[in-house]
């Protein structure tokens, strides 16, 4: 098969249909969009350091109107604008299209997606959605305020007049059609691309991770569809679906939006999980130089918290007059949870449990994921109980709580993600010493912020308010707010170190060879740059991705690849 | 598609052990549908939702003229009909049969769609609008506001699987247009075009039979 590809400038470096490129478009889209949330994160928290006072540098530059200080309506765009960017902009082409993309047919030996028309269309419809929701933040009366959850009543034409919020209802609409297209993708090509003898028990675990999350992908990204829409039709034309009992008969639900929100909106949590857990589950075992220790109960797991995520959508709802019976069923099956969850970290342990630990970058951001997921795991118990939850329920305590599970191991496990792939994506290794200072800056600042925002949550500090030293119970927690603030510019801080690392490495670092990690997965084979088709001959598939240290291979080379047959042992083959 | 990508949704991959020879096209059809299926509990479950914790619900028989509106679904039903035909046709390689039934299919959606324009002109008319509702039931109390979400969410939920039988005619025509050209007809698991579009088209018959009940009969 040719290595060749033969084409114009557009359909090379624009609307490429290999999978390859399409990773790293969506990765560089990621990252970008990461930035503009990251920048709205600080300016958030300066706000709630220093209310009323200039942004500094950059404040001038977009609130010319109040001088660099950040209005209330401001802060209310900006908090909202930052959660929307960072989950469907950020994280979701970050984690899922780049490495869905790159992983899925490397990782099972296919040549390309199996609908690489579609993969294209995928990206450049969520290119769409954002430019829609980067449009919305220029227009007049300002972006969505009503938060990331986009909660009528808040949301309605009442709460929030002007075309943002339309808009950003239109973009979140056109970039859940993205992603349903992206997971139509993977799960077809999961299932119908593997190459001969990847049988379902040979798939690497990042692979199962990333097939349970397109399924949730395509089955609840709809339902945020329809609601979207009928917000839409709402704002536009003048229905009343979300519009609370008016002077007319009738008179519309907005419970019924936070019922078709969270439909989706649960399941978007594991969305965002599920390929990180993936990742990490492959890369402590090629670290530990051990194999995934319980991998049928790993899978297992990840298949159990597809399907619990959901039934459990109602434990965002028990303060909304949800029906007592209800709610202790959602806080039940949210409980269960726990179960998989614990599974899945006591397979983690039992990985790197006497392993000979390569504590690389990769490495270091899968050890990263699995602490701030056990805390924001265990801070979860509080959130599910509906005794505490009452009291906890928009607090910081929830801020802190989903950062943790959802943003930060996200974002860990496509950093862990970044500094394994990027010698195979472009060649050449990451700076160690940069990935390694990136690491300990971004945990130890990151753990700070979170979990100051735990105190200050249980201390009763709401979340949402643009002024907490307007309330004087508020105002006495002003010092954790200012602890968490000064975190927060540390860990901002931190990731210009990756910045400069990615770019630099991406285009002038050391060579890497063909396989740096010495695992024997089937993204490892082809050599830098892949080809087009990735294969020259379709790989044969007889070994599991995760045979390390075996006895067989005798003392000099502890990995074997999943082409290879692992020569047998006495009495036992493997 | 160039010559390097070897993956082409419909030709054969090797056989799964757990899919036996269903084409990538089909796995893909089936993950769309599932997608699809869930755009629609969404919009019922809205619909169920509005329309239970409602206390003024006008009973949609004494609006909707179930007669008309049975009859599209008694066409829809039958469009589901030829469309098998139109696939068994494709499958033993006779073309002109596969033109016949398709066109019979793709008559079917449009009757349906007139039907429809029909039925939402005729709504209009009599008060029913998207947003606002008035109507006279003829009982002597002359027009009277109903519900204005029973307009909202008729014409949500309907127009939604409207545009579905909208983007089936054209999906349809596309498959017609290619088994002119002989594409589909060829033997082989050439005909799974066919079967593809005939999947979709049963889907948006089977939601309608679902919406039918829901909106018109309940």
């Amino acid at each position: 098969m040719s290595g060749e590809h033969k084409g114009g400038f557009l359909s090379t470096y624009v609307f490429s249909k290999d999978h390859k490129y399409i990773a790293k478009q969506f990765l560089w889209f990621g990252l970008i969009w990461l930035l503009i949330g990251g920048v709205m994160a600080m300016m958030i928290r300066w706000q709630l350091a220093n209310p009323g006072e200039a942004f500094p540098l950059l404040g001038k530059l977009f609130f010319p109107r109040t001088g660099g200080v950040i209005d209330p309506d401001a802060y209310n765009m900006l908090f909202s604008m930052h959660g929307t960017i960072m989950i469907f902009l950020g994280l979701t082409p970050a984690l899922i299209g780049a490495w869905g993309n790159w992983c899925i047919p490397l990782m099972i030996g296919a040549p390309d997606m199996i609908f690489p028309l579609l993969n294209t269309l995928s990206f450049w419809t969520v290119v769409i959605g954002g430019a829609v929701g980067a449009y919305s933040l220029f227009v007049p009366l300002g972006a969505l305020e009503a938060g990331w959850t986009g909660y009528p009543t808040l949301s309605t034409t009442v709460g929030t007049p002007g075309s943002g919020e339309t808009l950003w209802a239109i973009a979140v609409f056109i970039i859940g059609a993205s992603s349903i297209m992206g997971g139509i993708n993977y799960i077809t090509t999961v299932v119908r691309l593997r190459a001969p003898g990847m049988t379902w028990g040979k798939l690497p675990l990042t692979i199962w991770g990333l097939f349970f999350t397109a399924v949730l992908n395509v089955l609840f990204l709809p339902v945020i569809g329809s609601a979207m829409l009928l917000l839409i039709f709402d704002r536009v034309y003048g229905t009343q679906f979300y519009v609370p009992a008016t002077l007319t008969s009738g008179g519309g639900d907005p419970i019924l939006y936070q019922h078709l929100f969270w439909i989706f909106g649960h399941p978007e949590v594991y969305i965002l999980i599920l390929p990180a857990w993936g990742i990490v589950s492959d890369l402590l075992s090629f670290f530990a130089r051990k194999p995934a220790f319980g991998y049928r109960a790993t899978v297992g797991a990840m298949l159990a918290v597809t399907v619990l995520s959901a039934v459990v959508y109602g434990h965002h709802m028990f303060t909304t007059g949800l029906s007592p019976m209800l709610g202790e069923s959602f806080m039940l099956l949210t409980m269960i949870i726990s179960v998989p969850g614990e599974i899945l970290f006591f397979n983690w342990l039992h990985t790197i449990w006497k392993g000979s630990l390569r504590l690389n970058s990769a490495m270091l951001f899968s050890l990263g994921v699995i602490f701030v997921f056990g805390l924001g795991g265990l801070t979860g118990l509080f959130l599910a109980t509906i005794a505490t939850d009452i009291f906890l329920h928009d607090t910081y305590f929830v801020v802190g709580h989903f950062h943790l599970t959802m943003a930060a191991s996200a974002l860990f496990g496509a950093f862990a993600g970044i500094y394994f792939w990027v010698p195979k994506m472009y060649g050449r290794l990451m700076d160690e010493r940069l990935g390694k200072l990136h690491f300990w800056c971004t945990i130890i600042p990151l753990t700070t912020v979170f979990c100051t925002m735990f105190v200050s949550g249980w201390s009763g500090m709401p979340r949402r308010y643009a002024d907490p030293t307007s309330s004087p119970y508020v105002a006495e927690l002003q010092y954790l707010n200012e602890i968490t603030t000064i975190a927060a510019f540390i860990l901002g801080a931190a990731q210009l170190i990756f910045a400069f690392n990615f770019i630099k490495s991406c285009f002038w670092g050391k060579k890497a060879p063909d396989n740096p990690w010495e695992v024997g997965t089937l993204d490892w084979i082809p050599a830098y740059p892949v080809p087009h088709g990735n294969f020259a001959t379709t790989p044969t598939v007889v070994t599991g991705p995760h045979e390390f240290s075996h006895p067989a291979l005798g003392p000099d080379r502890d990995w074997i690849s999943q082409t290879e047959a692992l020569p047998e042992t006495e009495g036992k083959t493997a | 598609m160039d010559a390097t990508h070897a993956a082409d949704a419909n030709t054969a991959p090797p056989p799964d052990e757990h899919f036996g020879d269903a084409t990538g096209g089909k796995v893909g059809m089936w993950s769309f549908i599932a997608q699809d299926g869930m755009a629609f509990g969404g919009l019922l479950l809205a619909y169920g939702i509005l329309r239970f914790t409602a206390d003024d619900w006008p009973v949609p028989t004494a609006i909707l003229g179930i007669d008309l509106t049975a009859f599209a679904t008694f066409l829809l039903i039958v469009s589901s009909v030829t469309m098998v035909f139109a696939v068994q046709a494709a499958k033993f390689q006779d073309k002109s049969k596969t033109v016949f039934w398709l066109m019979l299919t793709i008559l079917g959606g449009l009757g349906f769609l007139g039907i429809q324009y029909y039925e939402y002109t005729h709504l209009v008319h009599a008060g029913i609008g998207f947003g606002e509702s008035a109507f006279d039931f003829g009982d002597g109390r002359g027009v009277v506001d109903v519900n204005n979400l029973f307009g909202s969410t008729f014409y949500a939920v309907t127009g939604f699987h409207g545009l579905h039988v909208f983007s089936g005619v054209v999906y349809l025509t596309c498959i017609l247009i290619g088994t002119l050209r002989g594409k589909y007809t060829q033997g082989g698991i050439s005909y799974s075009a066919v079967e593809l579009v005939g999947l979709f088209w049963h889907f948006v018959d089977l939601v309608w039979i679902l919406v039918f009940t829901f909106i018109y009969l309940l």
